[in-house]
C-alpha cells in the first residue's frame, strides 16, 4: 500500500508514468555478441550442409542476424537510444502492423485452400509442389494461429503489461529481439512448409532448428514480461497479466516437450521425435489441445480482460470471478488433450479423464464469458453506437458458443460421430474466426488510434461494414461445416439391410461439395472484411477522418467513444 | 522398487482428485476472503485509472 501511495501520490503528474529504467545497459552488447555467434553458426551450417533446403534456411538466418547486427550498430552509434522515462510503444506499433500483415496473408491462404477443397484443380500444378494443399494447409494454420495470433498476443501483452503496471518494458532492446526473433521464426516456418520441410506434428510442424530458435525467443519473451512485472509501480498484478503469464509459461513448456527430437545431423533439416506410438500421440495432443487452451484461449482472455473494460469504460464485472476463472481454467485445460484420442490405443481411463476435464471446462469458460459480457451492464447502449465494442462482445459470445460445443464434442459417443468430419473444422473456426479473430480485431481497432495518438478511427462506418460482412462469412462457414460434418459422420456409419456400408467414401466426398463452396464463400467474406479493416487502420494511422463522419449532425450521429 | 503401471495410474487418478479439490478450495478462499475485498476492488479499476490516457 505504501508503494502505491508513493507511485500514485503526485496528482496528475508522473502518477501513471513508468518507472525510469535502471535495468538495461548491457542489453545492446549482449545482443551484439549473440548475433555474431549466431551468424557464425548459420554460416557454418550453410557451408557444410548437403541439404539444399537447409542451406536456404541457413542463409535466411544469416541474413536476419546480419541485418539485426547492423540495426543494433546504427542504434548505438547513431545515438538512437530511446527515452527511458516513457513507455515503450514502438515495439507494440510494429506488432500491430505485423499482425495485420500476417492476418491478411493467413486468411488469404485459408481462402485458397478452401477453394482447392471445393475445386480440386484450383492452383493444382503437379510439377510445382509448393502450392499443393498438403503444404498450404499448415501454412494457413500457422499463419493465422502463430503469425497473426502470436503477433497480436505479443503486441497486446507488451501494451497491457506496461499500462497496468505503470512500468516501462524491461530489458532494453530485448522486446525488439522478441518481436523480430518471433517473426523470423514465422518466416522460417512458412518457407519450410512451402519447401516441404515438416515434422508432421499438427500445429508444431517446424523442424528442430526452428523449434530451438523459437525456444530462445520465447525465454527472452518470458524474461521481458517477468522483468516488467517485477519492476511494477502498481502493487497488484492486474488479472490480464496473469492470463498473459500463464500463456507464456505454458507455451514454453508445451513447445519444449512436444518438440523433443533428435536431428539426423546438425546440418540436416530432418529430425525424429523422442517419443513413439501412443506416447507420441498423447504428447502431440497434450500439446495440440493446450495450444488451443493457452495460446488461443488464455492469451486472448487477457485481451478481453483489458480491452473490454477499457473500451466500455466500466470495470470488469467481478474481479473475484476473474480469479476463480483464471485458476480453474488453467488447472483444468491442461488435462483435456486426451479427448483427441478416443477409441485409440490410449488407455480408456485416460480417454475418460480427457473427456471429464473437457466437460468440467465448461464451467470456467462460461464463468469467463459471463464476466466479459456483464462488464457491459449499465453500458449496453454502447453496443449500438460503438461497432468496435460490439465486435468484442460478439467475440465473447462466440467464445461461449464454441466452449459449449467443445465439451459436447469431447463426449466419447458424440466424438464417434464428429471425429474426422468437418464438424471439427466448423467448431475450430467458430472459435478461431469468431472468438480469436474478433477479439483481436477489437484490440487492433482500439490500439491504432491510441498508439498513433489519433482522436478516433478513420471511419466507424467501415467498422460496421467489416463487422457485418465478416459475421455473415463466419455464419456461412460454421453452418456449412456443421451440416457437412454431421452428414459425413452419418453417411460413414450407415449400413444397408445386409450389413454392408451403404456409401463408398467417394460418395460422401461428392455429397460435401456444395458445403465446401459455401465454406469458401464464407471464408472469402471474412477475408474481404479484414481488407476493409486494414484500409481503415492505415487511414487512421495517417490521421485521416472520413469526410462523412467529420461533422456529426444532430444527436443521433455515432459519436466515437471518447 | 519400480512402480507398476497400476500404481502410477491409481496415484494419478486418486492423488490428482484430492490435490485438485484442495487447490480449488484454496482458490475459492483467496477469491472470496473478506480480507482481500478492498484489494480486488482497487485492482478492478486498474485499467481505468490510467492518467495520461491517449484513449481517444
Amino acid at each position: 500500500m505504501l508503494e502505491k501511495g508513493t507511485a500514485g501520490g503526485a496528482p496528475g503528474g508522473k502518477a501513471s508514468g513508468p518507472a525510469p529504467g535502471a535495468d538495461d545497459g548491457y542489453d545492446g552488447p549482449i545482443l551484439g555478441v549473440f548475433l555474431a555467434i549466431a551468424s557464425l553458426l548459420a554460416l557454418i551450417v550453410a557451408a557444410r550442409t548437403s541439404d539444399p533446403k537447409m542451406q536456404v534456411h541457413a542463409f535466411v538466418f544469416l541474413a536476419a542476424f546480419l541485418i539485426g547486427g547492423f540495426a543494433l550498430g546504427v542504434r548505438h552509434y547513431g545515438g538512437l537510444v530511446s527515452d527511458k522515462s516513457s513507455y515503450m510503444f514502438g515495439v507494440v506499433k510494429a506488432g500491430v502492423i505485423a499482425s495485420m500483415f500476417w492476418g491478411l496473408a493467413g486468411f488469404l491462404v485459408g481462402l485458397v485452400i478452401a477453394l482447392q477443397l471445393a475445386f480440386p484443380h484450383f492452383m493444382y500444378l503437379p510439377d510445382a509442389l509448393w502450392e499443393n494443399f498438403g503444404r498450404l494447409r499448415p501454412l494457413h494454420t500457422s499463419a493465422v494461429i502463430f503469425a497473426f495470433g502470436g503477433n497480436v498476443l505479443i503486441a497486446t501483452s507488451f501494451y497491457v503489461v506496461q499500462r497496468t503496471t505503470r512500468a516501462r518494458l524491461w530489458g532494453g532492446v530485448a522486446p525488439w529481439f522478441v518481436f523480430w526473433g518471433y517473426n523470423l521464426f514465422i518466416v522460417i516456418a512458412a518457407t519450410g512448409y512451402l519447401m516441404g520441410i515438416t515434422e508432421s506434428r499438427e500445429y508444431a510442424e517446424p523442424e528442430w532448428y526452428a523449434d530451438l530458435w523459437l525456444t530462445i525467443v520465447w525465454v527472452v519473451y518470458l524474461a521481458v514480461f517477468l522483468g516488467t512485472l517485477l519492476k511494477r509501480k502498481e502493487p497488484h498484478i492486474y488479472v490480464a497479466n496473469w492470463f498473459y503469464l500463464a500463456f507464456i509459461v505454458t507455451i514454453a513448456m508445451l513447445h519444449i516437450v512436444n518438440n523433443l527430437s533428435m536431428p539426423v545431423s546438425l546440418t540436416e533439416s530432418k529430425s525424429y521425435s523422442l517419443f513413439s506410438g501412443v506416447q507420441d500421440a498423447l504428447v502431440q495432443w497434450w500439446y495440440g489441445h493446450n495450444a488451443v487452451g493457452f495460446f488461443l484461449t488464455a492469451g486472448f482472455l487477457a485481451i478481453m480482460y483489458y480491452f473490454i473494460p477499457k473500451r466500455a469504460e466500466r470495470p470488469v464485472y467481478s474481479y473475484r470471478l476473474s480469479i476463480v476463472h483464471f485458476w480453474s481454467l488453467i488447472f483444468i485445460y491442461i488435462w483435456a488433450g486426451p479427448h483427441h484420442l478416443h477409441y485409440t490405443a490410449l488407455p480408456e481411463w485416460a480417454q475418460t479423464l480427457g473427456m471429464t476435464f473437457s466437460i468440467m471446462l465448461w464451467m470456467p469458460s462460461w464463468g469467463g464469458m459471463i464476466n466479459g459480457l456483464m462488464t457491459l451492464s449499465g453500458a449496453w447502449d454502447k453496443l449500438r453506437t460503438d461497432p468496435v465494442l460490439r465486435m468484442m462482445v460478439v467475440s465473447v459470445a462466440f467464445y461461449g458458443m464454441s466452449t459449449f460445443e467443445g465439451p459436447v464434442m469431447s463426449v466419447r459417443a458424440v466424438n464417434a460421430l464428429s471425429h474426422y468430419t468437418d464438424w471439427t473444422i466448423g467448431h475450430v473456426h467458430s472459435g478461431a474466426l469468431g472468438w480469436v479473430g474478433y477479439i483481436s480485431f477489437g484490440a487492433l481497432y482500439c490500439l491504432v488510434p491510441w498508439l498513433w495518438k489519433k482522436k478516433r478511427l478513420y471511419s466507424n462506418a467501415l467498422v460496421e461494414w467489416h463487422f457485418w460482412i465478416s459475421t455473415i462469412g463466419i455464419v456461412l462457414y460454421i453452418t456449412s461445416m456443421w451440416v457437412s460434418g454431421i452428414m459425413q459422420g452419418l453417411m460413414w456409419r450407415a449400413y444397408d439391410q445386409f450389413g454392408f456400408l451403404q456409401y463408398s467414401f467417394v460418395e460422401t466426398v461428392a455429397a460435401m461439395h456444395p458445403y465446401y463452396i459455401i465454406r469458401a464463400l464464407g471464408g472469402g467474406l471474412f477475408f474481404i472484411g479484414a481488407t476493409i479493416m486494414a484500409y481503415n487502420l492505415w487511414r487512421t494511422a495517417r490521421g485521416d477522418v472520413s469526410a462523412r463522419e467529420q461533422a456529426p449532425a444532430g444527436g443521433l450521429a455515432a459519436a466515437p467513444a471518447e | 522398487m519400480k512402480p507398476t503401471y497400476e500404481q502410477l495410474s491409481h496415484f494419478a487418478q486418486t492423488g490428482g482428485l484430492i490435490l485438485f479439490v484442495i487447490a480449488f478450495i484454496l482458490v475459492l478462499a483467496y477469491a472470496l476472503s473478506p480480507a482481500n475485498r478492498q484489494e480486488f476492488e482497487e485492482a478492478r479499476r486498474i485499467p481505468l485509472e490510467d492518467e495520461d490516457d491517449n484513449n481517444g
